[in-house]
């Protein structure tokens, strides 16, 4: 018999916990069919998610992909299609992959397997992220290095983490649910090891009386601790770097990793810090969230001014 | 002195096509060409490394090149010598400065014909620097002067930034490493910047 899980319509971040639920209690073994006949719409989160969805079991699974013609197409310009063949057994029409011309889709997804798959990626989208980030989201000239800067950091994190390839897309779109301005979306996605089993084969990890996914989060993203820091400090400051990032444009980042999400909210978002007992899926799903800047107001307030003071003291 | 350019050895020892320092990997390989430049050249008195042709740095890149260069340098087996760099702009400081702080590390970094200090220094190592780059070369004596501190005083914080290789020391004064004094006797605010 096979077990359907249902793709809402709707797929992003939040939405993908029904999947992820649908899955865990699903025994392993079972012939699974994702039925995504019914999504008309999904994030970069939500895409690369679903590509992680195959990569968490052993047994094939089959797709069923949307029926709409308008979300077939626009998932093929992301390049869905291109790998979700190669994981599922698609059911329906797969238009022939295409390059995305699209403007609002920044980066494909793309897969993350190696060191030079992460220099491709920032090669790639500079111009174009300059572009937008300058051009469309009203943000000055200093995003785009730092923009440059967190794509690497994040999917380094695959690389040297992970233990299984992962996923990267960038989008921009009107986030009007939460926002009503435009934003540019980092998704990167793997289904690895995780946070937590990463910290744990560090030769310097001590089980505390409290050891969980959550736990593994808050010490990789808040305190930098990373499975290499044993015996080389400087390690652990890509998600740190991150972070900054992040405070310093007003966004947002989430972490997803075994059964915790942990969340950096700024105060446009309504979201919580941290999320525990969620269902368990494999590996590390991380979005980042840049919004536009809407008039002279710059979309950078209290982090700012500790960054910008703090690199005023040492040059002089 | 020598100029090593750190965009020419990314693209002659990792990929001719890269111009982004992105990835552990990559600034390893990097560090690791420049050490043996530096190796093969016997140890100059100044090594200036230039970022001016590196787009993008990343923390990984800073960390392997930055960091691991200068706590090889400042340590106690290091090579003699001294590290500055140059071509560092706006895009670079924010990695740089991280894995600075991280590691408690500084640095002299060369801007339009004008030393400057980046990292992890204290007041006092701070106005010790400046009023040695800002008059130097400089003995002891005229930098507690200057400073309006005992000799002693300026004389140990004065050591701790040549241990640091921050400055140099030729006989009883201190120079910014880069600036060349004028003749084997300069007086006192006669260098000048070489980057």
């Amino acid at each position: 018999m096979t077990t359907v899980i249902s793709v809402p319509p709707s797929l992003d971040e939040h939405t993908f916990e029904q999947v992820i639920e649908q899955l865990a209690t699903t025994p392993e073994g079972s012939k699974i069919l994702l039925d995504a006949r019914h999504a008309r719409w999904a994030s970069p989160y939500g895409l690369t998610a679903l590509l992680c969805v195959a990569q968490s079991r052993t047994e094939r699974m089959g797709f069923a992909v949307p029926e709409n013609p308008d979300t077939v197409s626009y998932w093929s310009r992301t390049g869905f299609f291109r790998y979700a063949a190669e994981l599922y057994d698609m059911h329906g029409s797969v238009p022939r992959s295409r390059e995305a011309h699209e403007s609002d889709v920044l980066l494909e997804i793309t897969p993350i397997t190696k060191s030079d798959d992460v220099h491709g990626v920032v090669g790639r989208i500079q111009q174009k992220a300059a572009d937008i980030l300058h051009g469309q989201l009203n943000l000055d000239t200093a995003v785009t290095g730092a923009f440059g800067m967190t794509l690497s950091e994040s999917c380094q994190n695959i690389v040297e983490h992970a233990g299984l390839g992962g996923w990267v897309a960038v989008q921009t779109y009107k986030y009007t649910r939460r926002l009503g301005r435009r934003v540019v979306v980092i998704a990167v996605c793997d289904a690895g090891v995780g946070f937590r089993k990463s910290l744990e084969s560090s030769p310097g990890h001590r089980h505390k009386d409290r050891w969980d996914d959550a736990m593994a989060l808050e010490d990789a993203v808040l305190r930098a601790v990373s499975r290499f820091r044993h015996g080389d400090a400087g390690r652990g400051q890509g998600l740190a770097g991150i972070r900054r990032f992040v405070g310093r444009w007003h966004g947002k980042l989430t972490v997803r990793s075994g059964t915790a999400r942990l969340g950096i909210i700024p105060e446009w978002d309504e979201d919580v810090p941290m999320t525990e007992s969620l269902p368990y899926f494999p590996g590390a799903q991380m979005q980042i969230i840049i919004p536009e800047r809407v008039g002279d107001a710059p979309a950078r307030p209290r982090a700012a001014a500790t960054a910008t003071a703090s690199r005023g003291r040492s040059r002089m | 002195m020598i100029h090593i350019d750190v965009g020419t050895v990314l693209r002659g020892t990792v990929c001719d096509l890269y111009s982004n320092l992105v990835t552990r990997p990559t600034g390893a390989a990097v560090r690791t060409a420049i050490e043996r430049q530096v190796t093969e050249i016997g140890a100059p008195v100044v090594t200036t490394i230039d970022f001016s042709q590196v787009n993008l740095l990343d923390f990984s890149c800073a960390d392997e090149i930055v960091a691991k260069l200068l706590l090889r340098y400042t340590s106690d087996d290091g090579p003699p010598g001294y590290l500055t760099f140059r071509g560092i702009h706006e895009g670079h400081i924010d990695p740089i400065e991280t894995v600075l702080e991280r590691h408690a590390l500084a640095l002299v970094s060369w801007h339009e014909g004008e030393a400057e200090l980046f990292g992890y220094v204290d007041d006092d190592e701070r106005d010790h620097w400046l009023a040695v780059r800002d008059n130097g070369p400089l003995a002891a004596a005229a930098v507690a002067t200057l400073l309006d501190v005992p000799v002693a005083f300026a004389e140990t914080q004065l050591e701790r930034l040549a241990r640091r290789r921050l400055i140099m020391r030729h006989e009883q004064t201190y120079a910014v490493p880069g600036v060349v004094p004028h003749g084997p006797s300069a007086a006192p605010g006669t260098g000048t910047g070489m980057q």
